[in-house]
Parts: C-alpha cells; sequence; structure tokens
C-alpha cells in the first residue's frame, strides 16, 4: 500500500516538472535562460521518473541498471548543459536585451 | 499497469510541444537545446515501457540511448563553437 502510494507519487512529480521544463523552453526570451529551466527540471524529472520505475521492480538487477541511469544522467546533463552554453557564446548568439550582467565578457576580454 | 502508461503518454505529448521550438528556433543552438530535451524524455519513456511491458530489454537501451545522446551533444557543441571535435 504503501510502495504504490510512493510509485505514484514519483511519477506525478517527474512528469510535473517535465512540464514545468517545457513550458521554460516555450515561454522564455533567451537561449541560455531557456538551457536554465530546461537542464535542471529535466534532471530531476528524470531521476524521480527512474526512481518510480525502481520501486516498481524490487531489489534484482534491473533495479542497479536503473540506479546507475540514475547516476549517469545526474553527471552528464549539466555537463552537455555547460558545453551548449559556452558554444552558443562563441557561437556569437545575442543575451537577450534586458539582461543586467555578462560575466564570460568581463572574465575574457 | 495502467499508471505508467498515461504518464507515458503525457510525456510524449510534452514531447511534441518541444518540436515546436525544434523546428521554429530563432537561432541554432535553441534547437539543440530542444534536441536534447526530447533525448531527455525518450529515455524516460523507454524506462516506463520496460515496465508496463515487464521487458528488461528496454532498460539496457535506455541506458546506450543516454551514452549516444551525450556524445552527440558534446560533439554537435564543440562543433558549433568553432573547435576541432576530435583532439588527436
Amino acid at each position: 500500500m504503501l510502495i504504490e502510494a510512493l510509485q505514484i507519487l514519483f511519477l506525478s512529480v517527474g512528469t510535473l516538472f517535465f512540464f514545468l521544463g517545457v513550458i521554460g523552453l516555450l515561454r522564455f526570451p533567451d537561449v541560455y535562460t531557456r538551457l536554465h529551466a530546461t537542464t535542471k527540471c529535466d534532471t530531476l524529472g528524470l531521476g524521480m521518473i527512474v526512481m518510480g520505475a525502481l520501486l516498481y521492480e524490487g531489489a534484482t538487477l534491473n533495479s542497479m541498471k536503473l540506479a546507475f541511469i540514475i547516476i549517469f544522467v545526474f553527471l552528464t546533463n549539466p555537463t552537455a548543459a555547460h558545453a551548449i552554453a559556452r558554444a552558443a557564446y562563441r557561437h556569437g548568439t545575442r543575451l537577450w536585451e534586458k539582461s543586467v550582467v555578462d560575466m564570460y565578457k568581463e572574465a575574457s576580454p | 499497469m495502467t499508471f505508467p502508461l498515461f504518464v507515458a503518454l503525457a510525456l510524449c505529448f510534452t514531447a511534441l510541444l518541444c518540436f515546436y521550438r525544434l523546428i521554429v528556433g530563432p537561432t541554432v543552438p535553441d534547437k539543440i537545446v530542444a534536441a536534447q530535451v526530447i533525448g531527455t524524455k525518450t529515455m524516460a519513456v523507454l524506462v516506463l515501457i520496460a515496465v508496463i511491458y515487464d521487458q528488461p530489454m528496454f532498460i539496457d537501451i535506455s541506458l546506450t540511448y543516454a551514452m549516444l545522446s551525450f556524445l552527440a551533444i558534446i560533439a554537435v557543441a564543440r562543433y558549433l563553437g568553432g573547435e576541432r571535435v576530435i583532439k588527436c
């Protein structure tokens, strides 16, 4: 009973985070703000959904694979986001016109 | 096993919403961000398919998809930033 409640809770919260990330992707004005919204929401949403699937599996070899998926995504998703942001800046993408500070430009004149 | 099916359908719907930014997106990095988001959602849907149909093979497919997606994103980002993709 408690396990079923936890499964439904984890899957629902993960879906909610995916929805919030997509709303940020569609509504924010800039590449960098969109990246900021989607990376954090996607990482936590995928962690929640895989945790819910892990509760469905029980303690087997497959649940170890699921735990490895969580660890791998928590390591690689921020790395990919950092690479995309750096490439977008070097490509010459403008910041939003209401942006306040540009620290990359100050650090590397 | 009906609740994971509904969750998978909701994730497919959000992936369809992402296709707007993938096609329209004003700049090229916008499209890369949308592609990365769709890849993450595909991994979640593959894990849910493994739960729904009780086929553990799809967990391995999801893990391989994660590694290939990470390599592709890194390669495209290095190419876009004007660096060499492969250092040797």
